[in-house]
């Protein structure tokens, strides 16, 4: 719980650090998600600790004079918030000037990501795509087919307990994934994008779960388009970038997809984010679904051995 | 002014404490959420670095000169996402040593593969 406010802590200091776009990831990520994950883990693997730990004085030692070491190279460097450090003067004036002419996408957060340095971003969804993967492996659960027969008592019971918090979850389904299509598609204009908007979509689906048990959600969302969709958003990031290679330009050269340069610039960032969006809401979800459908094999196979 | 460089020291103070519980517990959730706490603070650090006085955030409007340096937002924004895809990966690796050994503590694990050989 506390790493959940600790993340929302952080995601208020990237706004006042003038950052909305990462505050916007860190708030859905930081706060929701991997707060979610770690009690997931805790409750799977037990919530006490070994009380001993190893030679606490020794690594207290090693903190203590590695952080000396830091601190003392912070004072060779610029002071906060001065605008003549050398981190302002080499690529950002450029994006600043020019990213208007060149690219016509107001949110140079968003030019900058997507087409400056898309080959980096292709990396990173492609690294997302690759930890999702590593979860499916480590932690897949083959389905069961006795999930059918055990829905209806389940949704009985469930249905007087949280009455009230299932139907306003219901209701409030749908403005999250309206507001997660916002963030995909306004994010050329405002802070916003694949990232963010994947993580909001993926979000919904998680309270769903939550709420109405994992086998229901099951039933809802098949857990195989979902590993297809996953492929397919890393395929279609990719393959934007070879059809500008095809045109005879650079890879993720988007200036060919159009007539008009700037159009097709703008079609592209498009593409990609979609790309984006698609590949992390299904790698979230994939990784959730896989922690919760552990829980409760272990729980099914406790109940069996008593 | 030497307090211009706060900030920074608070980066390193965080980033001590993560390596801290790193180093320090054997319990492998608490090592993970080491990691994370060190991961914001490079985070923190890489945004501390592109705030400039009197900037605003990074999007084109009429009447704006001044705005903070984009491209550390650009690589901060892909490393959350990336960070808590690896998180869990780390986390996933946790479920399966617990189920496989029984235990998440670092010396439980270490003696039974002793024993093993």
């Amino acid at each position: 719980m506390l790493l959940g406010i600790y993340g929302l802590l952080s995601a208020s200091f990237f706004v006042v650090m003038d950052a909305v776009d990462v505050a916007f990831t860190e708030a859905s990520v930081g706060a929701g998600i991997s707060t979610l994950l770690m009690l997931v883990t805790i409750s799977m693997t037990g919530r006490s600790e070994h009380p001993v730990r190893h030679k606490p004085l020794l690594a207290l030692a090693v903190v203590i004079f590695t952080g000396g070491l830091l601190i003392y190279g912070t004072l060779d460097m610029p002071y906060f918030g001065l605008a003549e450090a050398p981190i302002h003067q080499h690529v950002a004036p450029r994006y600043i000037n020019d990213s208007m002419q060149e690219i016509g996408v107001p949110n140079i957060v968003t030019s900058v990501l997507a087409s400056y340095r898309a080959f980096d971003t292709f990396g990173e969804v492609v690294v997302i795509f690759t930890a999702g993967m590593g979860v499916l492996a480590l932690l897949s659960v083959a389905r069961r087919s006795d999930d059918v027969t055990k829905i209806d008592s389940l949704n009985m019971s469930m249905h007087e307990k949280y009455l009230i918090l299932r139907i306003v979850t219901k209701m409030l389904i749908p403005f999250i994934w309206l507001f997660a299509f916002y963030v995909q598609f306004h994010g050329d204009y405002g802070p916003g994008g694949g990232f963010q908007a994947g993580v909001i979509f993926a979000a919904a689906i998680f309270l769903y779960t939550m709420l109405f048990g994992m086998s229901t959600a099951r039933r809802v969302i098949n857990q195989s388009l979902i590993q297809l969709l996953a492929a397919i958003g890393v395929l279609l990031y990719g393959s934007v970038g070879v059809v500008s290679l095809l045109n005879g330009r650079n890879f993720f050269d988007y200036s060919v997809l159009a007539t008009d340069p700037v159009a097709g610039q703008h079609l592209g960032i498009l593409l990609i984010e979609l790309g984006v969006g698609i590949t992390v809401a299904s790698i979230m979800i994939l990784i959730f679904f896989n922690f919760t459908g552990r829980i409760e094999d272990q729980q099914n196979k406790e109940s069996q051995d008593l | 002014m030497i307090l211009g460089l706060y900030n920074y020291w608070i980066v390193v103070v965080l980033m001590m404490v993560g390596f801290y519980i790193v180093i320090a517990h054997g319990n492998l959730v608490k090592k993970i959420i080491g990691l994370t706490i060190f991961q914001t603070s490079v985070f923190i650090f890489y945004i501390s670095m592109a705030k400039v006085d009197g900037g605003t955030a990074p999007i084109l409007a009429e009447g704006i000169k001044q705005f903070s340096n984009p491209l550390p937002h650009v690589l901060i924004l892909t490393a959350i996402v990336v960070g808590i895809a690896t998180t869990a990966l780390g986390l996933a690796l946790a479920v399966r040593i617990k189920e496989a050994y029984g235990s998440i503590e670092e010396e439980e694990i270490q003696s039974k593969d002793n024993l093993n050989c």
